[in-house]
């Protein structure tokens, strides 16, 4: 089989989303501000959820780099909205006990400096 | 109703897999035998073949039977085939009833057993409505033989020449000043090029000079009742304060009208005056004065156009008409509009000068338009170096406008980029898609020579539109690539969505459905796809749905040959299945009168001048069955669906 079902299911419920709703317009790239760093960017995160290549996504720095600014699920023709999915995901990533981030490698300089809303939030996003 | 029993047949039909995939024919055949009194049952691999007709033909002979029942498909689709068998094996075909096994059973039934007990249950009501049926004769109607088609577009004129050039008195009715529709706007049409003002006047002066079309223009539909056959339309021809039999279209008064306002034709991009013609090909070539814009009118000031009318044309008193026309059919052409730009936000409201939509850039590109035909931006007049095309504006955008495609912008942007390059042969041109449509004869060649042209097509929709200084720019992405795309232009065009013009409160006028979007709604998606389930009612043209010119065209004359059909007898058939009145029992309380939607019951007053009743006229009455369910003495009933009758129906389907 192509497509694993199991994983699909999982990103859906997680997100609300439906991945066979997106037709590859491009209008949530086109709009997002972090784009121009993303790799894969929004739309051709979705492809990949769509030819269920998860790893390929899950792996991949795009869904760390989404601000969750909404811009992509607001402008979406057919109601998709990738921070969800992109939210899915990390939250599949956090559930197999991948942590990105560990406070004893964090620079001492950078803890007194980060503002300590940011801080948390981070940890709340990269960590198990 | 008979005493004695009709002998009574049925046919069960396999409908190949459709039916006896999922219900035991057999089985069914079996308990009808053992548990009805019906005289023969049989079973059929497809009762509607040549072969399964004669098999019921000659069993109603051979057996001497008087009424059958078909246990098939839909009535819909296949009552009229088995009644016809029936009448052509000599039983009134009204004794002929369909038992709906498949769409009302086994296409929405998936356990085998409920499937079959369910066919059997159906099947047994209708033996029971049958042995109560009478037999009944269709009811003759005149016609009248003439034709209203609204909408003087280019749907509306073919439909109009087609009816007209049969011999068929026809009238044309605009709600414009002119006849011409949207194709008059347009500067040149796909994939071949032809200016479509030279190809669409000669079908507009026809339309004028033919002797049997009447053209009503500036005029609008007031009410319309009656049925097939026999309409009456009140139509409201709007006040024009300009005596059209004097006027000779001279344009003296136009050249003196001191003020101006926004001109429609040209879609706002530039003005006109407030006595005006639409375009100079106007069909009637006449001008009208738009009253709550005219300084006599509204200030008591001015007069200017009656000073300097060389035919004393101007008629201050003019006051709004209403003509009553007789019609036997009515074409609706009413075309289609594109969507209001203040829909899309994101694009900038409407608000942004340098963002045009479709219909605008015909204008800029036309002869006749605001520029003369010479591509100019709307702010400040210059001339655009890059344009950027963005499609889908509002199409296949369920979350914030149309859900459907419009069909024709892929091919309407290639042309209007094409012409753009053509004009201006250092500007370059830049289209935003999401797909392109090219399914039509000669697209896909003209897409080719766009991209041959050097017209860039970047795949991907656009997020986002805004103003920077004196250019716009336009965010998209090009999702082959996965990368953002940031293009300065000096004019966009958008490609907006097609929208229904009819609005609701005209389709209830005339009682007819649309869909979700305000499209009107065909009696058949694919097999009657000119026709609506009002009788005498045909679409032509956008009315029905997003069309280029070829489309509308084709289905005009499409439209055109019902009405030519409908005409060619001046009697047409009206089903007997109607309500009737039992005198007796009618009280003439009149509750039936108020709950009929066809105005089809009048009270009369009986010979001896007492007793009040109620009457049926009978080419009204469709048999919806509205009287019979409030008629509260069980006066009112429906022929072939009395009260006795669809009781025992259900004591059938409870046993």
């Amino acid at each position: 089989m192509i497509i694993d079902e199991t994983i699909k299911k999982d990103i859906e419920e997680l997100s609300g989303q439906k991945l066979s709703d997106c037709y590859q317009c491009g209008e949530c790239t086109a709009g997002c501000p972090t784009a121009f760093a993303m790799e894969p960017v929004p739309s051709q995160s979705i492809r990949l959820l769509q030819l269920g290549k998860y790893s390929e996504l899950l792996e991949s720095a795009g869904i760390w780099l989404c601000a969750a600014c909404n811009v992509c699920g607001e402008r979406c023709p057919r109601g998709v909205d990738y921070g969800k999915i992109a939210d899915a995901c990390r939250t599949i990533v956090l559930r197999n006990k991948v942590t990105h981030i560990t406070l004893e490698k964090v620079d001492k300089k950078f803890i007194l400096d980060a503002p300590q809303q940011a801080f948390i939030a981070a940890f709340r996003k990269f960590t198990t | 109703m008979k005493s004695e029993k009709k002998r009574i047949g049925v046919f069960v039909c396999h409908c190949g897999i459709n039916i006896a995939g999922v219900v035991n024919v057999p089985e069914v055949v079996k308990r009808l035998k053992e548990t009805t009194d019906a005289a023969v049952v049989i079973d059929h691999q497809y009762c509607c073949s040549d072969p399964g007709q004669n098999l019921i033909k000659e069993t109603i002979q051979k057996e001497k039977l008087d009424g059958a029942v078909i246990a098939c498909c839909s009535p819909t689709l296949h009552e009229n085939t088995f009644r016809k068998t029936a009448a052509r094996a000599g039983i009134n075909p009204y004794n002929c009833e369909i038992a709906n096994i498949r769409e009302q059973c086994s296409w929405v039934t998936e356990d085998k057993e409920k499937a079959t007990d369910k066919a059997a249950k159906i099947i047994k009501t209708l033996i029971k409505k049958v042995q109560y049926d009478e037999p009944l004769t269709p009811i003759s109607i005149p016609v009248t033989r003439k034709a209203l088609v609204i909408g003087g577009g280019v749907a509306g004129i073919q439909a109009a020449l087609d009816i007209a050039n049969t011999g068929y008195p026809v009238i044309l009715l605009e709600k414009n000043p002119s006849i011409g529709g949207k194709m008059s706007m347009l500067s040149e049409t796909f994939p071949t090029l032809d200016c479509s003002q030279c190809i669409l006047t000669p079908k507009m002066v026809e339309a004028k000079q033919h002797p049997n079309i009447t053209l009503m223009t500036y005029s609008e539909i007031d009410s319309v009742s009656g049925y097939i056959g026999n309409f009456k339309v009140k139509v409201r021809q709007k006040a024009r304060y300009v005596d059209w039999d004097k006027c000779t279209g001279c344009d003296i008064c136009v050249g003196k009208c001191p003020k101006k306002v926004s001109d429609e034709f040209n879609c706002g991009l530039s003005e006109r005056k407030v006595v005006y013609k639409m375009f100079p090909q106007s069909v009637p070539n006449r001008v009208v004065i738009d009253a709550p814009n005219c300084l006599y009118i509204q200030k008591g000031a001015c007069r200017l156009c009656e000073k300097h009318c060389p035919f004393n044309a101007i008629k201050w008193n003019d006051k709004d008409e209403i003509k009553e026309l007789e019609v036997g059919a009515i074409v609706l052409a009413t075309g289609y509009e594109l969507l209001d730009k203040q829909r899309l936000g994101p694009y900038g409201f409407g608000k942004l000068k340098n963002v045009v939509d479709g219909l605008q850039f015909e204008r800029i590109l036309s002869a006749s338009g605001p520029f003369m035909g010479e591509v100019k931006r709307p702010s400040d007049g210059k001339v655009p170096e890059r344009i950027v095309f963005v499609q889908c504006a509002g199409s296949r955008d369920p979350e914030n406008a149309m859900a459907y495609c419009s069909k024709i912008c892929c091919m309407y942007t290639a042309k209007q980029a094409i012409l753009y390059k053509h004009r201006v042969h250092q500007g370059e041109a830049v289209v935003f898609y999401i797909d392109v449509r090219t399914g039509g004869k000669g697209f896909e060649e003209f897409y080719k020579r766009a991209t041959d042209e050097g017209i860039l097509y970047i795949r991907g929709k656009v997020s986002k539109i805004f103003e920077k200084g004196d250019k716009v720019i336009v965010w998209g992405a090009d999702t082959i690539t996965g990368k953002k795309v940031e293009v300065e232009a000096d004019l966009v065009v958008l490609a907006t969505a097609m929208v229904p013009a009819a609005e609701k409160s005209f389709a209830q006028l005339m009682k007819l459905t649309q869909d979700e979007y305000g499209w009107f709604t065909e009696a058949h998606p694919k097999l009657r796809p000119v026709e609506t389930l009002a009788g005498g009612f045909f679409l032509a043209g956008a009315s029905q749905g997003p069309k280029d010119i070829p489309e509308a065209v084709s289905q005009a004359s499409g439209a055109a040959s019902k009405v030519i059909i409908l005409f060619a007898s001046d009697t047409l058939e009206h089903a007997p299945v109607i309500a009737g009145v039992d005198e007796d029992l009618c009280s003439g309380c009149g509750v039936c009168i108020d709950v009929c939607p066809y105005k089809a019951r009048e009270i009369q007053v009986k010979e001896d001048g007492k007793k009040k009743t109620v009457k049926v006229i009978e080419v009204l009455c469709e048999g919806c069955g509205a009287c019979s369910a409030a008629c509260p003495v069980g006066a009112a009933q429906q022929k072939n669906f009395k009260d006795k009758q669809i009781e025992d129906m259900v004591k059938v389907g409870l046993e």
